[in-house]
């Protein structure tokens, strides 16, 4: 090998040079005004929860806005089967979205209602208990999150979760298909797209509340079946609504404490 | 110590060889995983764990089982194991090796696998299991080493080994708590929710671990000198016997409590694996096989006669070994996800790629084993040269 003790110290001695001139402009940046500050019109929030109205929700037969508004910011891509099938909003039949309200002889309507469900950002959130790289974790604000740098994609997180919120990218979700297709439709530059072999959700918008806007779902429904707000604040919409109106939970007796609330 | 897997006869290097070219085609089939994503395998949205987690959870009850046979000895001083406890050791090697390999190709991003050490976190099972298996891989490793050594050089092991030995045997059956821990904490799967999942694991892993030793101890005194006697080969014939028994009450334990109290999330799984639910039935057959073939094995085993005769018990090995990997490879995880926690019936079945590369993981073990057992043997002089 070419290098002997003293060519070790020279090079040893450039390189901490190097390390501490680039600290000290990495400073002298650092002075300057941050890209990173947090926007002043940032909505903050103790508690965040949504409350769906299912009875304006059913007003619009074949209503796909919230979900297409959705996926579409969201980079969610379409593989066009339901094997490899990704999506963080979406219908579904009032007896799969409470298996336990069974009851063959309740109204019609809610029979054969659509139920719009998504992550339910409990607040006791088993995926969260189970994930080994606390790739998803719960913040502040009640929003569970996810980190698609960190995921590993064991999928323990979808074992856990009792209401099927969560997808695993089977194939590269960057991708095109046999037709040479993009799986992703118009890919949003404001937002990441995801790797194979990741898990993805609903993040109650994050990305979003941080400009001071409402999530994508919310800001979407014309019929203003979808509420969002902070539960701890006692003058908030959702809490006004819960006090008023009868509301059911997906599955509380699993003791997740669901913050997605539904008007029946 | 090692050089003695370097010579071999034809026999030895032909098997190695086929052993290899498994190997080789699993690894092609990975690399294609590797680029396409895990789509590649039978799993879907509904179904997220199958053949690969199914296997894992398998081999972690064969590698625990290596136990069987280090208690009696080193507990109860039962001269008869002496014989057999370094190859009880050397297949929980190759048995955690597998079941590591089997959650690496499990993995969606296995380049980011560090992260679990990066970003330990004791509240997920999966942190505990990657430690316990990795402790046990490193027990086993050392144990072996050490123990195999002094037979060599003709001594008495070193007293500091002992407690390590000590520390082998509840370290085993926490291989398989903590596997069981990781289905049967989530209140998202009914099926899993029981809490004599553990014990059931250990039970059939104590009746399918030994069976395999059985058999491994009867092919190899057909091909080498070795010839671990008939007094252990019986006294573990009686060990699978008696777990056996305990894993059948085990299961009719979780059938009366499912169907007795008669609550659909608890009993639909069961449904659907016996009889199928909205047409989907593909795993019913195998249930029915699983089933019998593993209290007609019990019956064989439990019967002195039947035991004694090295052909029935052989058959008898064979059977317990098919039914416990239906029920454990192949049923129990799938279960968990049909119906999925919404209701929905989803089918799975391992497709081409999924089960090669499964194959070349087992080759792979099997190659460990191969080698090991070679080593062990040599030492002790009980090869053809």
């Amino acid at each position: 090998m070419g290098v002997d003790r003293r060519g070790f110290f020279k090079i040893a001695g450039l390189s901490t040079l190097a390390g501490m001139a680039g600290k000290t402009s990495m400073d002298a940046l650092a002075q300057g005004e941050s890209r990173f500050a947090p926007n002043p019109e940032a909505l903050h929030g103790k508690r965040w929860a949504m409350v769906v109205d299912m009875e304006k929700c059913k007003s619009k037969e074949g209503c796909k806005d919230c979900i297409l508004a959705c996926h579409q910011v969201h980079n969610v891509p379409d593989f066009g089967n339901p094997k490899d099938e990704v999506k963080w909003i979406w219908k579904e039949q009032y007896h799969h979205a409470f298996p336990s309200q069974e009851n063959e002889y309740i109204k019609d309507d809610l029979k054969h209602a659509n139920v719009l469900v998504f992550c339910n950002h409990c607040d006791n959130p088993p995926c969260v208990r189970v994930c080994p790289t606390q790739a998803t974790w719960d913040r502040k604000d009640g929003i569970v999150m996810m980190d698609w740098h960190r995921c590993i994609g064991c999928r323990y997180c979808i074992a856990a979760c009792p209401y099927g919120s969560r997808s695993f990218n089977w194939r590269d979700p960057r991708g095109v298909d046999e037709e040479e297709e993009s799986f992703i439709k118009e890919t949003n530059p404001e937002f990441p797209t995801r790797t194979r072999g990741v898990v993805e959700k609903c993040t109650f918008c994050d990305e979003r509340l941080a400009q001071g806007l409402l999530p994508a779902c919310v800001e979407a429904c014309t019929e203003g079946c979808l509420k969002f707000g902070d539960l701890e604040d006692p003058e908030s919409e959702v809490r006004k609504l819960l006090a008023e109106r009868f509301s059911i939970r997906r599955k509380p007796e699993l003791g997740t404490q669901p913050e997605v609330y539904y008007l029946v | 110590m090692l050089e003695n897997a370097l010579y071999g006869d034809r026999k030895y290097w032909g098997w190695l060889a086929l052993l290899i070219f498994f190997i080789g085609v699993g690894f092609l089939f990975y690399l294609q995983q590797l680029s396409y994503g895990l789509g590649i395998t039978g799993l879907s949205r509904d179904v997220t764990w199958g053949f690969y987690i199914a296997q894992f959870t398998f081999l972690v009850g064969v590698a625990a089982s290596a136990v069987m046979v280090v208690l009696p000895y080193y507990l109860h001083n039962y001269k008869a194991f002496g014989k057999l406890t370094i190859l009880g050791e050397f297949l929980a090697i190759a048995s955690v090796t597998m079941c590591l390999l089997f959650i690496m190709v499990d993995l969606g991003q296995p380049s980011r696998a560090v992260n679990m050490i990066l970003h330990p976190t004791p509240r997920s099972i999966l942190f505990w299991d990657m430690v316990v298996l990795n402790g046990y891989l490193f027990l086993n490793v050392l144990i072996s080493r050490v123990t195999l050594n002094a037979e060599r050089k003709g001594i008495a092991p070193p007293k500091w080994i002992k407690p390590i030995i000590l520390l082998s045997i509840p370290w085993a059956v926490s291989i398989h708590t903590v596997t069981a821990f990781i289905y049967c904490g989530l209140g998202a799967r009914p099926f899993w929710l029981t809490a004599i999942l553990a014990p059931r694991f250990l039970a059939s892993a104590f009746a399918a671990g030994p069976a395999l030793l059985i058999l491994l101890c009867l092919v190899i005194r057909r091909f080498t000198k070795f010839d671990p006697g008939k007094e252990p080969i019986q006294k573990l014939a009686e060990i699978v016997a008696y777990a056996m028994a305990a894993n059948i009450f085990f299961v009719a334990l979780e059938l009366f409590t499912a169907l007795y109290s008669s609550m659909p999330e608890h009993t639909i799984h069961f449904r659907y694996l016996f009889f199928g639910i909205e047409g989907a039935n593909s795993l019913a057959p195998w249930m029915w096989f699983c089933e019998i073939v593993g209290i007609a094995s019990l019956i064989l085993l439990l019967i002195p006669k039947f035991r004694r005769d090295e052909n029935i018990l052989t058959a008898a090995c064979i059977g317990v070994f098919i039914s416990l990997w239906i029920d454990k490879g192949l049923a129990m995880v799938v279960a968990g996800f049909v119906p999925s926690p919404l209701g929905k019936v989803t089918e799975y079945a391992p497709t081409f790629p999924e089960l090669m590369i499964s194959l070349g993981i087992y080759a792979f073990g099997f190659f460990l084993i191969t080698i090991f057992y070679k080593i062990a043997l040599s030492v002790r002089k009980e090869l053809p040269n």
